[in-house]
C-alpha cells in the first residue's frame, strides 16, 4: 500500500514536471523541471526493483546530461533572468512539500524496516543481470547503437560547420 | 547458459550491415586525408563499391536463412528482398549524386558516409524481428536522413527542412517507442514471434490495441501516410534532390518492411480500420494536394504521400496476397521515384534554381532523351501498362478486392485517375509549351546516365516481366506466415 502511494505520488510528480517543462517560457526553468522529471523517474525505477537503472538515471541523466543542458543554455545566452510570482509560489508550497516528502520517506524508513526490505541484488534489476542482457541477448542492438551515435556525431559536425569553411580546406 | 558468444554463421546473417558500416568508416577516415578536388570522385566511388558489395553480401547471406544473435535478426526471403532493394537504391542514389555534388559544391565525405550508415539502419529494419532492435535501426535510418536533408548548407530552406524533419520525426519516434513499451506491457516480450503467440490467445489485452496504434503512428510518419504527412512537402522541397530520391524510397521501404512484420507476422489486432482510414486519407490528401503545386519537388512530395496510401491498401488486404503486393509496390515505386528525382536533381542546376513547372517547359526540345526518361517515370507513377507502376497498382487493388474491400478499392482507383492529371501536366509542359526563359542545358554525366539507365531498366522490367519478382515475393510471404 505504502509502495503504491509512493509510486503514484512520484508518477504524478513526474507528469507535473513534464507539463511544467512544456509551459515554462524560460529555458532554465524548463531545464530545472526536467531535473524533477528525471529524479522522479529514478524513484519509480527504484520502486520497481531496478536499483542499478535508478542509480544510472540519477548519475547520467539527472547529473551529467542536465549539467550539459544547463551549460548549453548558458552559452546560448538564454536572456535575462526574470523574477516571477512563480518563485514566491514555489517558496510557499515548495518548503511544505519538501517537508511532507522527507517526512514520508523518513516514516517509511523507520516504520517499515525489516518487514518489506530485500537484500541488495536480490531483485531482477541487478547490474549483473543487466550486464548479462546487454552483452548477450541484446548484444546486437547494443553494437548498432554505436553506429547510431557515430551518425549523430557526423550529423552534428556537418550541420554545425560554417558553410563557407567547407572550401577552406583546399586553400590552406 | 549454453552459448555465450555469437557463432560464425550469425555474423553472416548481419554481413551486409557489417560491409556497409566498414565502407562508411573507410570513407570517414579517408575524407580528411585526400585532397579536396579528388574527394568527390574517390569517396563516391568507395561508397558505390560499398553498396554493391552489400548487394553481393546479401546474395551470399541468403544461403544461410535463420535466426541470429539470440532471436534478434532473421534472414529469410523477405529480409533478402528488402536488403537488395535498400542497397540498390543506395547505389543508384550515390551514382546520381556525383554530378549534383559537384554542381552544388557540397562537401562529400560525410554525405556518402551518412548514406551508407543510413542504409545499415534500413537493412537492419527489414531483418530485425525484435522491437528494441527495430527501434534502434529505425533511429539509425531516421537520424541519417534528418542530417542528409540539411546538406544544402547555403540554402536556409534546407536547414529548415532538416530541423522540421528532425523535430517532428523525433516526436513520431517517441510514439513508436511508447507503442513498443505498451506492447511489452501487454504481452511481456519485445520479440515479434512471442508477441504473435501471445496475441493469438482469444481475449486480446486492450494495451495491445493501444500499442499497435502507437506503433502505427510512428511508422505512419516515417512512410508519410496521412494524417502524419504534413512534414513531407516542406522537407522534400528543402532537401537536396538526390537525397529526396533516397529518403522517399529507401527508409520508406524499410518502414513498410517493419510494418509488414508488425502487422502481419504478429497478428496485430484491430489493424483493418486503422489502415483503412490512413490509406483512404493518404490517397485523397496526397492527390488533391498535388493538383495545385507549381514546384516539381513539392508535387512529387504529395505524389509520394498518395503512393504511401496505395501501398497501405495492400496492408488492409489478406496476408497471403497483401504482402507480395506491398513488396512489389515498394520495389516498383523505388525504381520510378529514384529515377524521377535523379532527373529533377540534374535539371535543378546550381543552388537548385530550376525546380518549378515553368522551368520544365520546352524540355522535350532542349534535351529529348532526358524528357523521354522523365516521361517513362511519370507514366509509371500514373500506372500506365508496360511500366512497373501499372502492375504495382494492379496487384494492390486486386488483393484488396479479394479481401472484399470494395470501398477502399473504389477510392484508390478514383484517386489514380486524379493522379493522372498532375503527372500528365508535367509531360504536357515538357513537350507542348515553349520555354519562357533560357534554362541552360547541361550535358548528363556518365554516372547520372548510368543511374537513369538502371532506373528505367528496373521500371520497364517490372512492367513487362513482373512474374519473377512477384513469384519471389509470394514465396517469401508464405515463408513469413509459415
Amino acid at each position: 500500500m505504502t509502495h503504491l502511494i509512493i509510486f503514484l505520488f512520484f508518477g504524478a510528480l513526474c507528469l507535473a514536471g513534464a507539463v511544467n517543462l512544456l509551459v515554462q517560457r524560460h529555458p532554465i526553468n524548463s531545464a530545472l523541471s526536467l531535473v524533477v522529471v528525471m529524479g522522479s523517474l529514478a524513484v519509480e525505477y527504484l520502486l520497481l526493483g531496478a536499483e542499478f537503472v535508478a542509480a544510472v538515471q540519477v548519475i547520467v541523466y539527472a547529473g551529467a546530461v542536465m549539467v550539459l543542458f544547463v551549460f548549453v543554455i548558458m552559452l546560448l545566452n538564454a536572456g535575462e533572468e526574470v523574477r516571477t510570482k512563480g518563485s514566491r509560489v514555489a517558496m510557499l508550497f515548495g518548503i511544505p512539500g519538501m517537508l511532507v516528502g522527507s517526512a514520508l520517506v523518513g516514516w517509511v524508513l523507520i516504520e517499515r524496516t525489516g518487514s518489506q526490505t530485500v537484500a541488495a541484488g536480490a531483485l531482477p534489476g541487478a547490474p549483473r543481470t543487466i550486464g548479462w542482457l546487454l552483452f548477450h541477448n541484446f548484444l546486437l542492438p547494443f553494437e548498432v547503437t554505436s553506429i547510431l551515435v557515430l551518425i549523430a556525431i557526423m550529423g552534428a559536425v556537418v550541420l554545425a560547420s560554417h558553410p563557407d569553411t567547407d572550401s577552406g580546406k583546399k586553400k590552406s | 547458459m549454453a552459448q555465450t558468444i555469437p557463432q560464425g554463421v550469425e555474423y553472416v546473417r548481419i554481413l551486409p550491415e557489417i560491409v556497409l558500416s566498414l565502407f562508411g568508416m573507410v570513407i570517414m577516415v579517408l575524407d580528411p586525408l585526400v585532397d579536396e578536388r579528388s574527394t568527390q570522385k574517390l569517396l563516391g566511388l568507395i561508397a558505390l563499391i560499398g553498396s554493391v558489395a552489400a548487394i553481393a553480401a546479401t546474395l551470399y547471406q541468403s544461403q544461410f536463412p535463420g535466426l541470429g544473435f539470440w532471436g534478434m535478426v532473421k534472414v529469410d526471403g523477405f529480409s533478402t528482398f528488402f536488403h537488395i532493394l535498400v542497397t540498390a537504391i543506395a547505389a543508384v542514389v550515390i551514382l546520381s549524386s556525383f554530378e549534383y555534388m559537384q554542381v552544388q559544391q557540397i562537401r562529400a565525405g560525410e554525405y556518402y558516409g551518412l548514406i551508407l550508415f543510413g542504409a545499415v539502419g534500413m537493412c537492419l529494419m527489414s531483418s530485425a524481428v525484435e522491437l528494441v532492435l527495430i527501434f534502434i535501426a529505425l533511429e539509425t535510418s531516421s537520424i541519417s536522413t534528418y542530417v542528409l536533408a540539411g546538406f544544402r548548407r547555403r540554402a536556409a530552406i534546407s536547414s529548415e527542412a532538416s530541423l522540421k524533419y528532425f523535430l517532428l520525426g523525433s516526436f513520431a519516434t517517441a510514439f513508436f517507442l511508447y507503442g513498443v513499451a505498451l506492447m511489452f506491457g501487454a504481452t511481456g516480450s519485445t520479440s515479434i514471434s512471442v508477441i504473435a503467440q501471445a496475441l493469438r490467445l482469444s481475449p486480446v489485452p486492450v494495451l495491445a490495441y493501444a500499442g499497435i496504434a502507437f506503433m502505427f503512428v510512428g511508422l505512419g510518419f516515417k512512410v508519410a501516410a496521412a494524417p502524419f504527412h504534413v512534414w513531407t512537402p516542406d522537407v522534400y522541397e528543402g532537401a537536396p534532390a538526390p537525397v529526396v530520391g533516397f529518403m522517399s524510397t529507401a527508409p520508406k521501404a524499410a518502414a513498410f518492411a517493419v510494418l509488414l512484420r508488425v502487422m502481419f507476422e504478429s497478428n496485430a489486432p484491430g489493424r483493418l480500420w486503422l489502415i483503412w482510414v490512413a490509406a483512404a486519407l493518404s490517397m485523397t490528401l496526397g492527390n488533391v494536394g498535388a493538383l495545385v503545386q507549381q514546384n516539381v519537388k513539392r508535387l512529387l512530395a504529395y505524389s509520394s504521400i498518395a503512393h504511401a496510401g496505395y501501398l497501405l491498401v495492400a496492408f488492409a488486404a489478406l496476408a497471403n496476397n497483401g504482402i507480395p503486393a506491398a513488396m512489389f509496390y515498394t520495389a516498383s515505386y523505388a525504381a520510378m521515384n529514384v529515377g524521377a528525382f535523379a532527373v529533377v536533381s540534374h535539371l535543378a542546376g546550381a543552388g537548385e534554381r530550376y525546380v518549378t513547372l515553368d522551368d520544365y517547359a520546352g524540355l522535350g526540345r532542349r534535351s529529348p532523351l532526358l524528357a523521354a526518361t522523365l516521361t517513362i517515370f511519370l507514366l509509371s507513377l500514373i500506372g500506365i501498362p508496360m511500366t512497373g507502376g501499372f502492375f504495382a497498382k494492379f496487384y494492390v487493388f486486386s488483393a484488396a478486392l479479394q479481401a472484399n474491400l470494395v470501398g477502399l478499392t473504389i477510392i484508390g482507383v478514383l484517386n489514380s485517375a486524379v493522379g493522372a492529371y498532375y503527372y500528365l501536366r508535367i509531360i504536357v509542359v515538357m513537350y507542348m509549351r515553349e520555354a519562357r526563359e533560357e534554362v541552360p542545358a547541361i550535358p548528363v554525366s556518365p554516372a547520372l546516365g548510368a543511374a537513369l539507365g538502371i532506373s528505367v531498366a528496373a521500371t520497364l522490367y517490372l512492367g513487362l516481366l513482373p512474374g519473377r519478382v512477384l513469384e519471389y515475393a509470394s514465396r517469401s510471404a508464405a515463408e513469413l506466415l509459415h
